[in-house]
Order: C-alpha cells, then structure tokens, then sequence
C-alpha cells in the first residue's frame, strides 16, 4: 500500500531540500570559511590556516575563553545531572502531591533559556539585589556575584543548576520502571539503600544518564543567553565562554574567518567528547535484554 | 500450647509492621523536609519577581520578603512606555508576527516528513534517517554564520524571513524524530482499510495520521512556542531596527541604557515576557511532561 517510492520522496523532500539548504551548505561553508579572511566588505581572502595558527599560539583571549569554557561545562553538567537525580530518587516514591513538586521543579526549565530569567538573575544577584540582603539579614557579607571573576562564573552555572528540571523528569520516568521487585529481592538479601542505589538502580538506568549526559553536554558548550545578558563575558573576561566570543567575532567585528575558525574548534571539541562517551557508552551503558547486566 | 505459639508469632508480626510504618513515616517526612525546601528555593526567584514588579524602587533595595508593602503598578506602566519611540505593545506584537507562522510551519512540515519516513519505502530512506539522527546532536553555532551570510545574500537581513522559512523544511530534526516515533508505535490497519476502501495516501494523512497523531502535534506546537519565546540569538542577530524588535531584544535594550536604574520597571516588564509561556505550561501541562519523558526531549 505505501509501494509508491516516488511519493515517499515526496513527503520527505522539505527535509532533504533544509538539509541541503540550511545544513549541509552552512556546515561545509563555515568550514571553508574558517580558512578566509572575510569581513563582508572585500571577498573573502584564502588564508589557509592562518586563522588557526594565530588562534592557538597567540590569541590569549581564546585561550582564556576556552579555559572558562571548559571549567563551566565541567561544573555545571555533573552538577545538574546529579542534582537531578538525586531529586528524582526523592520524588520516586509513594506520596502525596508529587504532580504539584514535579510541576513546580519543571517550571524554570521551561522559562530557563530565556532573556527574561537572565534579566531576573542579573537583579537578583547585583550588588543590592535580594540575594545579598537576604545574606546580609542573617549576618553574612554580601557577596560580588558579578563582582569577582571567582564568583561571577559561579553564578551563571547556578542559573542553569536551577534548571535541572527536564533532565529530572527524564530521570523520573525511568526510575520509574525499575521494577520494584528487584528492591524487594535486593532488601531481603539485606541490601543497605545506598547498595540497593548503585548495583540496581544506577545499572538500570544507565541509558537515561548518557542521555541526558550527552544533551546536557551538547547544550552546556553553546550557553550564550545566561553570560550575554548578565555579565556581558566579564569581569576580566572570567565568563567569556566561546560562543560570546564567536558572536563577538562575527556579528560585532565582522570578522567571518575567524568567527567561522572559532566555531570549528568549538565543534571539534564537542564532537570528540561526543564521540568519546558513544564510544565508551558500551562499557558502563546497560540495555534492557542485555546479558551483562 | 500450639495457640499460644501462633498468638506470639502474629505479635511479631505485627511489631514488624508497626516498625515498617514508622520507617516509612520517617522516610516520607525526610523526603517532604527536602522537596519543600529545594521546592521553595526553585520557585522564589519567580515569587520575588513578581512581588518586587510592584514595588517601588526603594522597597526592592531594601526588603527582602516578596510582598509589596504598598504595592504600585508604575512599574508597569512606566515600563511598558519603554525609553524608545515604541511601546511594548509593539515588542509583543512582533513576537508573535514571529512566533505564530513559526509554529505553524514547524507542525506542517514536521508532520508531512515524519509521514514519509515512518510509513513509506524509498531509496537512500536509511541514510536519510541517520543523517536526521546526525543533526539532532550537530551544535547550531558551527552553521549560524554561513546561514547568516545566505540571508545576507537574499536581502533577509532585518526582517522575520531568517526565522520563518527555515521552518517550512523542517530544520528541527527533534520534533520530526518526536512524529516518527509516536507513529512507529501505532498500528497501520486503519490506514490499510482506507486504502482498500480507495483513499489515496494524502487522504489517509489528513483523515486518519493527524487524526491520530493529534497530541503528539500539540506537544511539537507547545515545544515550538516556548523555544520561540525564549529565542534570543536569532532575533539578536537577524533583527536590527527596533520596530521589528520581539520582547527578548526589547528586554535586553531596557536593561543596557538609560533605564538601567527603575529596576521596578524592568522587572515589571520581565513579569510580563514571562507570562505567555507561563500560561501556555499551566494550560497544557500534560503535554509537556509526558512529551519530555516519553521522547527524552530537551527541555
């Protein structure tokens, strides 16, 4: 009955025609690309890799943005991902009201990437903002949240820790066919909670984890919205994650090549990660049917 | 003899149950103490905002609890008057001049290519489904600036074209993967009787698929909406002239200049673009949870 492999082709051919258009050109562009010198005005000028070569051994601003990069991707994603967990294993139980806590950890999730939030965070968190008064009325120092370059970095994951909602919804749903006869089994046996945890409850959800490991990760290296709009990359550049800086580059000096160059190295860096946990995902993720378990 | 056995037998067991309920108690009390305190920490940023949006600006610097004193709506009315020529009444019309063709087309075209790939047979299929499965976890940053210089080139720039059309071609790879999986999990029989019965296939989408596929439409459309709303880069980026500005540019502009310090009217205005998200979560929250949890989207 859907024998008609004309018509097939037919009703993917918007996605094969965006792929081509919005994809597949802009992906092998930008690379080409990152061996120019374009700034829109002249053509672009072949430079070979003379963007690259200027980028790792001079360009100090990339290596301290990369560094920031790194130190805020390896801050907030086993943040979030524990976090997240750990309130899905509190949530997993039989008690009343769970919809209305599940709903209301949700909720920032769903606001979280927008302009609106950072706005909120860049009140909260100032110099007078509530978060220091709130300090101050239980005899604390107020703190430079934005302040500090120490701080400033800190503040921003805390925007994105307070997140932690989807991926704990994930979480959630999955804990919740562990079947609870194996925790019987496990408890008779006289299993402690923590044994129970991890030799049963971890195992089994090991695919939801480099899920959300994986999205959480891809997501974590493009945060541009929360240290745009809240610290603008500073103090002293201590929250001037990549992707600012190949905004910068680009969509404020024109600077195409390098911007382009920029968004390579940043993509390389998140594909080898990527790659690494597939390629590692075959000794520590667990499907259902599998005899290693 | 042997009653007084079972009589002392069945009072352990029930000194073990006692003990049971009384863990258990214990354990439920444990996990409330935790989820209401973390549950207050999460939404109190929301219930300072909303309370501080109605304060004057003295309060906001000197009060800590989120209910106004003597609470004011200047905040709003200032704000909404903005600094420019423009009002938000403008800014949030333009959000959804950008944001209502944007949905529409994302479910149009995502609908139609979820079809062809869950239903038909067709050369390169294969390859065609892994690359889609590729561009799920390909990182946007690395396309943007050629996508830019291709608007650049057809005259786009400054205008809502770079946001809508890329829709119509179904750019997101997450929502058609979304369709193709709620479809994989519904049997074809009725769509086999109406093809016996003499239905050609587009008949079949529109009578029968997107009968069926409903909800899972609602939650792409809903999916679609929030990440529009909460869209920054694109409108930062394609959009110059501040007449054409959706709230996420107007929002970050009042924040930069001249209004910087009536915080009250900044954070009313912040109330205000969080308010169609708000409503759309509360309204179909289902949508949503179950949407996440059954296809792992991001959220």
């Amino acid at each position: 009955m859907y024998e008609n492999r004309l018509l097939g082709f037919a009703y993917v051919s918007p996605f094969v025609v965006g792929l081509l258009v919005f994809t597949a050109f802009p992906f092998v562009g930008s690379f080409l690309l990152s061996f120019t010198d374009y700034n829109l005005i002249d053509p672009p000028a072949w430079i070979g890799a003379e963007n690259y070569a200027f980028m790792f051994e001079r360009d100090r601003v990339f290596w301290k943005s990369l560094s920031v990069t790194l130190l805020y991707v390896g801050m907030t994603v086993p943040l979030k991902l524990a976090f997240a967990l750990y309130i899905a294993q509190i949530l997993n139980f039989r008690l009343r009201g769970i919809n209305l806590f599940r709903t209301a950890y949700y909720v920032p999730s769903i606001l979280g990437g927008s302009v609106a939030v950072a706005v909120l965070w860049r009140y909260m968190f100032a110099d007078y903002g509530v978060v220091n008064l709130i300090l101050g009325a239980v005899g604390l120092d107020p703190v430079p949240w934005f302040g500090h370059p120490g701080w400033a970095l800190f503040t921003i994951t805390l925007l994105r820790l307070w997140q932690f909602g989807s991926a704990m919804v994930i979480f959630l749903a999955a804990l919740q066919n562990v079947p609870s006869s194996l925790y019987e089994a496990a408890m008779i046996d006289g299993a402690t909670k923590w044994q129970a945890f991890t030799r049963i409850t971890v195992p089994l959800i090991t695919p939801v984890i480099f899920f959300n490991f994986v999205m959480q990760l891809v997501q974590a290296f493009q945060e541009f919205n929360g240290p745009y709009i809240i610290t603008g990359g500073g103090p002293l550049k201590a929250t001037y994650l990549l992707p600012l800086y190949i905004y910068d580059s680009a969509f404020r000096d024109f600077d195409m090549g390098y911007g382009s160059a920029l968004a390579w190295v940043l993509f390389a860096i998140i594909m080898v990660l990527t790659l690494i946990a597939f390629a590692t995902s075959r000794y520590w993720v667990f499907y259902a049917g599998d005899k290693r378990v | 003899m042997r009653h007084a056995h079972l009589a002392s037998l069945s009072a352990e067991a029930r000194a073990e149950m006692r003990r049971t309920e009384r863990r258990f108690l214990a354990s439920a009390a444990v996990r409330y103490a935790i989820l209401i305190a973390c549950g207050f920490a999460m939404i109190y940023p929301l219930l300072w905002l909303i309370g501080a949006s109605f304060k004057t600006n003295h309060e906001i610097f000197t009060e800590i609890g989120f209910i106004p004193g003597s609470p004011t709506v200047e905040g709003y009315i200032e704000g909404w008057k903005t600094s420019t020529e423009y009002t938000f009444t403008r800014f949030f019309a333009n959000t959804f001049m950008i944001l209502i063709p944007k949905v529409i087309a994302t479910a149009f075209s995502s609908v139609l290519v979820a079809y062809g790939f869950a239903r038909f047979d067709f050369p390169g299929k294969r390859i065609l489904f892994a690359i889609l499965i590729g561009t799920l976890l390909l990182p946007n940053v690395v396309t943007r600036i050629p996508q830019y210089l291709l608007f650049r080139e057809l005259g786009w720039l400054d205008s809502f074209l770079p946001l809508w059309v890329p829709q119509m071609f179904a750019v997101d790879a997450f929502f058609v993967f979304m369709l193709i999986q709620f479809l994989r999990g519904i049997p074809r029989d009725m769509e086999e009787a109406a093809m016996i019965d003499g239905c050609k296939p587009f008949q079949v989408l529109l009578y029968i698929v997107i009968p069926i596929l409903k909800p899972a439409i609602i939650s792409v459309c809903l999916f679609q909406f929030m990440w529009s709303m909460n869209d920054f880069l694109g409108p930062l980026i394609y959009i110059s002239s501040v007449a054409k500005y959706p709230v996420a540019l107007a929002l970050k502009m009042s924040i930069s200049v001249t209004e910087s310090f009536e915080w009250n009217r900044i954070l009313s205005m912040t109330v205000l673009a969080l308010v169609p998200s708000l409503v759309v979560f509360f309204l179909a929250q289902k949508y949503f949870i179950e949407g996440i949890a059954t296809t792992g989207l991001k959220g």
